[in-house]
């Protein structure tokens, strides 16, 4: 696929803008650790300033400009019609722009909020402003996206979606259901009380919209991980897709499911019936489902790549799958990763479960395992990847990407088990330990190990950075002329595929009909039971600010 | 789809109910649910503890930046304790350690739960939602004699 040279580098400073997020990002993480377990304490304002830099770059800013430039390329690839140039710009530098401004707001600390920012804690407007146009910028993407999908219709009639490109329509689905939520949050209300046009706010009502928008972020970030998982992996494993209509259904009930459980993330809030919560959390359940689907039918196609590259036996093909290579060994941390995080994601979405772990380290412990590691580690592998695709440069040291992506799972593994007996011990996250009163000296040890394993994950890090960077100083080896994604051959082919299942109006509309159901009972208790309160606070003082 | 792929489906579908029926089972069956929406109850200025009877206790907890009001409360074993939690100010959290006590404390907003102590000792209770530069030092405790 001959893809124009503007948009290969503006793919590629999409990956830069990322990658400069998570460099200022895991500096921060480290000294998290170092913090909480009293190895080198950070006063308060630092610790909680460097936290909400530390969610909002790697959490939010990291992810955005990697996935927008990433489904770029798959986009173009998939259905060989151009983008618009003139919205790629202009998608970019709107996100560009968003992103400086909530970063200056917060390096200047007028919005330690922490990147969920519940009010009545109350950052500049600029944070809220700069937030606001991250997301604009992202869906100029998805127009941009959606304009060439439609185009690509018309061109090709009665054709039925390629694989890859189910994903992407998936995730921006996924993505514009999730950020009316915030939308509604940020524009009707944060932004006017935080300029004082509106005096009074309702921080029940606001968490409400922010978690109808957090969830579903959560499946913006990690179905682009599948998406590699799915279609590009196989291939590089030496295999193929092994079901490519279990693909298709995955990425659908994504979109069907992933924005009605929302309340899985207040199972402890007040003013909502418990019964609601009851039924977010079955379909937080059910959501689960094309995880477990996906568990099977990748570890089958990497069993079928195996057996391909001459393993046998019942178990021991594994042995045959290429473990030394860079870009198998980013993608099998982040699946490895992945089951631990999956299941400790059940126990999250477990109802009454939830009230031993909410808010307590265990959290931060399950998530570093997902967003932080599947997530984390896929887009990391995949960075390297298309840098070489994109610049024609060589990868500077694919040994030592193998090395990192192993280094990652190994510190994240323990990382996150010490941060999860922590939260067992009822140890709460988001706080500054090593300042904390109330620590027993055998949980600090959980803490201490937690930074063990921060630290290693702190090195792999700069080592990922090394070789990135290492390629980008690299010579062009050849003129980029044509982009060839290594997109999988299915095992399955689709046959006979029904028509419905390539009928997006279907889905979106079964989803968006499953949002009302589910969220109409708990605006109106919001409503009914929980109040608007005055003023807001900034986190230096408990008076309210003038 | 093949037919592995069919079982393995199938057997996922099952563990998914399996994991839900006993989670809810236990709401209904055993009481261990989370809090619901209460209209009974109006945000509190003030915390306090109000003894009901010899076994019940109310507390109303009122979180703020940074401390709990009570933020020592003394019962005796066995006790049941009914516990209410709002905001003066910010967004809090109250977290009971060993128990499965985890309540949202929102400005203009009350919340609630029921425990029971039967064992004396020392229960910690911390404030788990970011509440501002003193939020580490949030803490009380319930004394079970
Ligand atoms: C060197 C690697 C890293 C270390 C040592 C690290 C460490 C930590 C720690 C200790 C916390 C909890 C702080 C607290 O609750 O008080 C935390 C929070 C968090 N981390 Fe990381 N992290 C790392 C990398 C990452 C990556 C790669 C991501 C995502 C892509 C990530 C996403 C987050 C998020 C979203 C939070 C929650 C922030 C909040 O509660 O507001 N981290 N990290
Ligand atoms: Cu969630
Ligand atoms: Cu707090």
């Amino acid at each position: 696929m001959r893809m124009e040279k503007y948009l290969r580098s503006m793919v590629m400073w999409h990956i830069y803008v990322g990658l400069l997020a998570i460099s200022v990002g895991v500096i921060f993480g480290l000294l998290q650790v170092l913090s909480r377990s009293g190895i080198y304490v950070l006063p308060p304002n630092i610790y909680y300033q460097g936290l909400t830099l530390h969610g909002v770059l790697n959490a939010v800013v990291f992810t955005t400009f990697f996935i927008v430039g990433f489904l770029y390329v798959i986009t173009e690839t998939t259905l060989k019609e151009k983008l618009n140039k003139g919205l790629v710009y202009l998608s970019f530098f709107t996100m560009l722009i968003g992103t400086l401004l909530a970063g200056i707001s917060i390096l200047t600390n007028k919005a330690t909020v922490l990147y969920t920012f519940y009010p009545p804690l109350k950052a500049s407007p600029m944070f809220y402003i700069g937030a606001t146009l991250l997301i604009v910028g992202s869906w100029i993407a998805v127009l941009n996206t959606s304009l060439t999908f439609l185009r690509w219709r018309r061109n090709n009639p009665g054709q039925k979606t390629p694989g890859p490109m189910v994903a992407v329509i998936s995730i921006y689905t996924v993505w514009m259901l999730a950020t009316i939520g915030v939308a509604i949050e940020v524009l009707f209300f944060l932004i006017p009380w935080s300029l004082g046009i509106v005096k009074s706010i309702n921080p029940e009502l606001a968490r409400t919209l922010f978690w109808w928008f957090g969830h579903p972020l959560v499946y913006f970030w990690l179905l682009p991980a599948y998406l590699a998982w799915y279609y590009i992996l196989p291939k590089v494993a030496g295999g193929k897709l092994y079901s490519e209509v279990a693909a298709r259904i995955v990425f659908i009930m994504f979109i069907v499911f992933s924005t009605p459980v929302g309340l899985h993330h207040q199972y402890s809030d007040p003013g909502i019936t418990n019964v609601w919560k009851g039924v977010h959390a079955f379909f937080t359940f059910m959501v689960a489902l094309p995880s477990f689907i996906t568990a099977f039918t990748i570890a089958a196609s990497l069993e079928y790549a195996a057996r391909k590259n001459g393993g046998n036996g019942l178990f021991s093909w594994w042995k045959k799958l290429p473990w030394g290579n860079y870009f198998f060994a980013y993608m099998i941390s982040a699946m490895i990763a992945f089951i631990f995080g999956g299941i400790s994601g059940i126990v999250n979405a477990s109802y009454n479960m939830n009230q031993v772990v909410h808010n307590t380290s265990w959290v931060p412990g399950h998530f570093h395992l997902t967003v932080g590691s599947a997530v984390f580690l896929t887009f990391l592998g995949l960075s390297l990847y298309l840098a070489n695709k994109l610049t024609g440069k060589k990868i500077f040291n694919e040994k030592l990407g193998t090395l990192s992506a192993y280094l990652w799972l190994i510190g994240v593994l323990i990382f996150s088990w010490g941060m999860m007996q922590l939260g067992r011990a009822g140890i709460p996250r988001r706080t500054n330990l090593g300042l904390a009163p109330y620590m027993t000296p055998e949980e600090r040890i959980f803490m201490i190990i937690a930074a063990v394993g921060g630290i290693i994950m702190f090195i792999s890090a700069v080592l990922f950075l090394i070789n990135f960077v290492g390629t980008l100083l690299n010579k062009k080896e050849k003129e980029v002329e044509l982009v060839e994604i290594d997109y999988a051959d299915a095992y399955y082919k689709e046959t006979n595929l029904s028509p419905i299942w390539d009928n997006w109006k279907v889905w979106i509309g079964i989803a968006i009909l499953l949002i009302i159901i589910n969220y109409t009972p708990v605006f109106y208790d919001v409503f009914r039971a929980t109040y608007f309160v005055e003023g807001g606070y900034s986190p230096f003082s408990p008076l309210p600010m003038k | 789809m093949d037919r592995y792929e069919n079982i393995a489906i199938r057997a996922a579908l099952m563990l998914i109910g399996v994991f839900f029926i006993a989670v809810i089972g236990l709401a209904i069956l055993k009481g261990i649910d989370v809090p619901t929406c209460i209209t009974d109850f109006p945000p509190f200025k003030e915390g306090k503890v109000i003894k009901l009877s010899d076994k019940e206790y109310q507390v109303q907890i009122l979180a703020r930046m940074w401390r709990f009001e009570p933020n020592r409360i003394e019962i005796p074993a066995g006790s049941k304790v009914i516990i209410y939690t709002t905001s003066a100010d910010v967004q809090h959290g109250f977290e009971i350690e060993g128990k499965a006590v985890n309540l949202m404390a929102i400005p203009g907003a009350v919340n609630k739960a029921e425990v029971v102590f039967n064992k004396p000792g020392t229960y910690r209770f911390v404030c788990n939602e970011f509440c501002g530069i003193g939020h580490q030092a949030m803490y009380g405790e319930i004394i079970v004699k």
